[in-house]
């Protein structure tokens, strides 16, 4: 990634603004470094693939890439991406370089009802989907829904209640987390465990084709409200004196970061790091405009992501380390590097 | 205080921009506006001065559209504050607050082209126009050299030019001002005013600018408002405004009235 990012532009006297070909200048290099990985990707692991087998219909080789290694690999790239921007948005709505997809308790909330399947013994596939992501996303539409009008009933959606509302939430749902984890067998304690680590360990293309609407049609969404991104960033009052509807922007921003963030991880689990290191990086090469941060972190989360999946499933193969495990190492010492940065540091 | 008439001789310049009627507004019981009445020409260059809590920046907040459950009316060129779409309101009106806290390491650039969004059609990129508006307005904030520089890293007075250039980006008609200057020192609040002047006298902009600092306003502004207590107490051209009585009765402060040896209006200086 290093060459990546000394490929990016610099700002230059006498020109500013974002054209289209700053535009391809900052985010190209975020979709090549994404089709690299996509690329390269499913030919590492503890089986070496070989062109020829791969070709060949019905080999192992080609069950292997299209049946294990393409849909972990899509679906990982899938939940990358939304992830980062997920952060994007949160890091923009609260005004707070350090929000994460998660600040606002979608974790406890999927979590909550992802161990209360568990408990309930749901552990079933109905139509392609399994019933415990089924209740992993009603868990996180109940505390989107609850953190919003929580919020909302002081009047507009004011950012320290939002957080506030977030922030509380977060304890209660992890205490009854906490409680059903308590109440369950040995085997379900560790499904949970496992389910609350996060991890990309899917079967089939269903958890992907279920997502992949939901995603786009939120990052597309959000790349078209860029501009007015920059505005809630700069400042409420800036963004209302310069013409935007400022709850209404809010309101889309909370409601598409949230959904993002609840339709992955209702299927992955909670994946820490991804929306907090991603934004960030792409924020110190490329600068904090919104129209490049959006589309350039869905690429390069879904390219981080991927990544670190693959050296969860090969590093200590053939046992596999939840890539919750690996994001977290990754992410946990850029954390600290960010909260001791100097500052006036760029970002 | 109440025996003694106000004065009142607005020197308005132009034909009515802003027209308000008995406005009221409070938070949560508080009245912090008691039934004001005033109009504002165009071209007119307007301080409001008043002690702390007089609701002069309620004031200006309720003109630039930012705060909306006011009772009475309030009519920009005839039509209701209200009924004016935000975007079609930030076209011709332009607020500079006190001062602007970024978070995210926005160059002095990027800001001045945001004051382009209400202009802008849906679409990712900045015009050619665009640009010209930005760099037009940099220009007159001389704030050029700074459009590559992070709005965190830069001082004070800078960011303020900034800000500044990043309203007139919009094109507006009318610039309210928050007490821009207060936490700039002389030599930038001059500075920044002298700036604003130019744009009152050269491009007829409406300027109304809300301060503390008498002195100031007197230098620059064609008409003061005297705000105290949720309510106007004076108005009329800084001289008739600017005298012992009045200002004892604005700031509960003895003053004394000096004539300016340049004949631009007159200092006071406090004696008790």
């Amino acid at each position: 990634m290093a060459a990546a990012i000394t490929s990016f532009p610099r700002h230059r006297t006498g020109e500013s603004g974002l054209s289209p070909r700053r535009f391809i200048a900052a985010v190209g290099p975020c979709v090549l470094i994404f089709a690299a990985v996509l690329l390269i990707a499913p030919l590492v692991g503890d089986k070496g693939l070989s062109l020829r087998g791969v070709l060949s219909a019905g080999s192992t080789d080609r069950d292997i890439l299209m049946l294990v290694r393409l849909p972990r690999i899509l679906f990982g790239a899938l939940v990358g991406g939304a992830l980062a921007v997920a952060g994007v948005l949160f890091q923009a709505l609260l005004r707070n370089s350090l929000a994460t997809p998660f600040t606002l308790g979608i974790s406890s909330g999927s979590s909550l009802g992802a161990v209360i399947a568990i408990w309930l013994g749901l552990d079933i596939v109905f139509l392609g989907i399994p019933m415990i992501s089924v209740f992993a996303f009603a868990g996180a539409l109940l505390t989107i829904l609850l953190v919003f009008f929580i919020a909302r009933s002081s009047g507009g959606l004011p950012t320290f209640t939002l957080l506030l509302a977030g922030v509380t939430l977060n304890f209660v749902f992890g205490a009854l987390v906490l409680f059903f984890h308590y109440a369950s067998n040995f085997g379900q304690s560790s499904m949970m465990t496992t389910w609350m680590m996060g991890n990309l360990n899917i079967v089939g293309y269903s958890p992907w084709s279920r997502t992949v609407p939901i995603v786009l049609l939120a990052v597309a969404v959000m790349i078209a409200l860029s501009p007015k991104l920059n505005l809630i960033a700069a400042g409420e009052d800036w963004a209302s004196t310069r013409g935007a509807n400022v709850h209404r922007l809010k309101t889309v921003s909370y409601f598409m970061g949230s959904v993002l963030t609840g339709a992955v991880t209702a299927f992955s689990g909670p994946i820490g790091f991804v929306g907090l290191v991603v934004p960030h990086s792409l924020r110190m090469v490329a600068g904090p405009d919104h129209r490049i941060l959006v589309p350039g972190s869905f690429f390069l989360g879904g390219a981080f992501l991927v990544m670190c999946d693959t050296a969860a499933r090969t590093l200590l193969s053939p046992t596999e380390i939840p890539v919750g495990v690996i994001t977290a190492l990754l992410g946990g010492p850029f954390f600290i590097m960010l909260l001791k940065r100097k500052p006036g540091e760029l970002w | 205080m109440v025996n003694r008439q106000p004065v009142y001789n607005p020197t308005m310049t132009g034909a009515p921009v802003y027209r308000i009627e008995d406005l009221r507004f409070g938070y949560s019981h508080t009245p912090v506006l008691k039934g004001i009445s005033a109009a504002i020409g165009l071209g007119d260059f307007v301080a409001l001065v008043g002690p702390n809590g007089a609701g002069k920046s309620t004031f200006l907040k309720i003109l630039a559209g930012l705060i909306r459950r006011y009772t009475g009316s309030v009519e920009f060129h005839g039509v209701p504050l209200g009924k004016i779409h935000s975007r079609d309101l930030a076209r011709r009106v332009a607020f500079v607050p006190q001062e602007t806290h970024m978070v995210f390491p926005f160059t002095a650039s990027q800001l001045v082209l945001m004051g382009r969004a209400p202009h802008q059609a849906a679409g990712l990129f900045d015009t050619s126009v665009d640009l010209e508006h930005a760099d037009e307005a940099m220009r007159l904030t001389d704030t050029l050299e700074l459009a590559n520089k992070p709005f965190t890293q830069l001082s004070g007075g800078e960011r303020q030019r900034v800000v500044l250039a990043s309203a007139l980006a919009q094109d507006p008609q009318v610039l309210l001002l928050d007490e821009p200057t207060v936490y700039l020192d002389l030599k930038h609040q001059i500075h920044f005013y002298d700036i604003v002047e130019r744009l009152n006298v050269e491009k007829q902009m409406t300027i109304v600018s809300v301060t503390h600092d008498v002195n100031l306003a007197a230098r620059y502004a064609r008409r003061m408002m005297a705000v105290r207590d949720g309510a106007f107490v004076a108005d009329g051209n800084p001289e008739s405004v600017m005298t012992p009585e009045h200002l004892y009765e604005i700031f509960e402060v003895d003053v004394a009235v000096l004539k300016r040896p340049d004949g631009r209006g007159n200092y006071i200086i406090p004696t008790s």
